[in-house]
């Protein structure tokens, strides 16, 4: 069994929710987040919220926001176990973070440690 | 009480208190001899009380004759020895004056030794039973009643154990400040585990079920009684004990047999515990830590609500989604499914069980069986034979057989 880690990217990281839309979108993923973990497949999950965030560059630069150059802004990740990539889209396919027009889930296999 | 109750009953309370001061003043080596005197004591007992009348304090008689016995036996220690060392110059054998008995130093011994019991290399499952054998005082059938394992196998467990716990300790003593901390995760789910043998084992000795529930709360409350034990995560297990227990007067028929939860009469639930089990809750959320108590403790107390309403199911349900990240049980998974059909409706909870990779699991089939009776009961039929056929204990096929018998019924008259 692999660990995949399922990447958050949100389009538009400055979009401020209201309160109530944020309670269901939290509600979403914590019931996405149980269905995996009921199926014993979680590993760990964080969420990178976006203020008091910022971008280091060469040569000691600093920005504000993770909103570099990039269009995306990623809000953050879940590790999961899963036998396959198959069953990691499969996974990533019920995210709620999808229900965002322009966002995306990234799906990648965590290289193991030897 | 009549002896033939009271007996049993002094021998569940008091042998693992007798068993426990006398290893203090023998010795971790001595161990079985303080069983054995312990034992002694009630066999005495047995002897007497029927001739002589039930003594006005029978707690009382039995700790003077298992002084008496401890005494003795240290004497003849402490002859045996002079008698090998006669030539040589005395040992300082210190040979106690009394042997305490009183309620705190009883209290002080059971946390000792339910720390040593914890040492981390014994087996979690040799823990449970060495703590049902000696802070519980629990026989070799009883042990291999509640773990649902042969004598030998107990036996095996009990005697590995005790090699592990004489080689780990020589005398009952606390461990230093630092290991203390490391073994009070083991502490705690050494005591859940006592509990839930209570709660949720199969056996119909009902006696012997709340006894040993009881037994876990008693050694819990003690270690909130000490400041440095009475930790967040500590009141969380208490509380999640409280709740449950406050079934207890509900959950059995005239005959013994189990009463579903829906089924059970609210009326009879312990309010009194209730009302703890909410104090130790509110106790429970000071500091920052989060463990799979809290959430197991909140979940317990939504149970203690028994209408159905939206918010309480959304609740538990996302208290489960919680837990399953900490701490990953099929039952759990199972329990968090019917907490999704209970907010989302019975085809999404399907849905959700289909995910879970537990076929061969009684429960799964059951609660399957319960998420298709109103839609597809034929279905429903069938899955509930299957649980009977996989289950293990004659009171859960017993349910399931009624569950069955009324679908049947059901579907006949409709």
């Amino acid at each position: 069994m692999d660990e995949y880690m399922l990447i958050f990217r949100h389009e538009d990281g400055s979009k401020i929710a209201s309160p109530e839309q944020m309670q269901i979108w939290m509600k979403q993923t914590m019931d996405w987040i149980g269905s995996i973990a009921a199926q014993n497949k979680f590993v760990s999950s964080n969420g990178l919220p976006h203020d008091d965030a910022c971008v280091v560059w060469p040569k000691n630069q600093i920005t504000n926001g993770p909103f570099g150059d990039i269009k995306e802004t990623i809000g953050g990740y879940i590790i999961v176990q899963a036998d396959s990539m198959e069953e990691a889209v499969a996974f990533a396919k019920g995210c709620p973070v999808l229900q965002g027009e322009g966002n995306s889930v990234e799906v990648r296999k965590i290289a193991k440690r030897h | 009480m009549e002896n033939g109750i009271l007996i049993p009953h002094l021998f569940r309370t008091e042998f693992g208190k007798i068993t426990v001061v006398l290893t203090r003043y023998l010795g971790m080596d001595h161990l079985d001899i303080a069983e054995d005197l312990s034992m002694e004591t009630f066999t005495k007992a047995l002897e007497h009380w029927p001739h002589q009348g039930v003594p006005e304090n029978p707690r009382a008689w039995l700790y003077a004759v298992a002084k008496n016995q401890a005494l003795n036996w240290l004497k003849r220690q402490q002859n045996q020895r002079h008698i090998l060392h006669s030539l040589n110059i005395r040992e300082q054998c210190q040979l106690p004056e009394e042997i305490n008995l009183s309620d705190d130093y009883i209290q002080d011994s059971q946390l000792r030794m339910l720390f040593a019991i914890c040492h981390p290399s014994i087996g979690t499952l040799d823990q449970v039973s060495l703590a049902l054998r000696i802070l519980c005082g629990f026989g070799i059938d009883e042990i291999a009643n509640a773990l649902l394992a042969s004598r030998e196998a107990v036996n095996k467990r009990l005697f590995r154990a005790k090699q592990n716990l004489r080689s780990s300790a020589g005398q009952l003593e606390y461990p230093g400040q630092h290991e203390r901390r490391a073994r009070m995760g083991s502490v705690l789910t050494t005591l859940y585990l006592l509990f839930n043998e209570g709660y949720y084992s199969e056996s119909e000795d009902c006696i012997m079920r709340e006894d040993l529930a009881m037994e876990a709360i008693r050694l819990c409350y003690l270690l909130i009684t000490n400041p440095e034990t009475n930790l967040p995560e500590t009141n969380a297990l208490l509380a999640l004990m409280c709740f449950h227990a406050s079934r207890f007067p509900a959950r059995k028929d005239q005959n013994g047999h189990f009463i579903l939860y829906h089924l059970q009469n609210e009326s009879l639930w312990n309010q009194e515990l209730i009302t703890q089990g909410m104090y130790f809750l509110n106790q429970a959320a000071q500091g920052d830590r989060l463990t799979r108590y809290h959430l197991e403790a909140s979940i317990a107390y939504w149970h203690t609500q028994k209408e159905d309403t939206q918010l309480k199911w959304e609740n538990i349900l996302q208290l489960y989604n919680h837990l399953l990240t900490l701490h990953y049980s099929p039952i759990a998974a199972l329990n968090r499914t019917y907490a999704v059909a209970k907010v989302y409706g019975n085809a999404t909870g399907r849905m959700e069980a289909e995910k879970l990779g537990l076929t061969n699991n009684p429960y799964y089939c059951s609660l399957l069986a319960s998420l298709y009776a109103d839609d597809q009961p034929e279905r429903s039929l069938q899955l509930l034979d299957q649980a009977i056929l996989l289950s293990g204990t004659d009171p859960e096929r017993r349910l399931l057989q009624e569950r069955r018998h009324s679908l049947l019924k059901h579907l006949v008259e409709d």
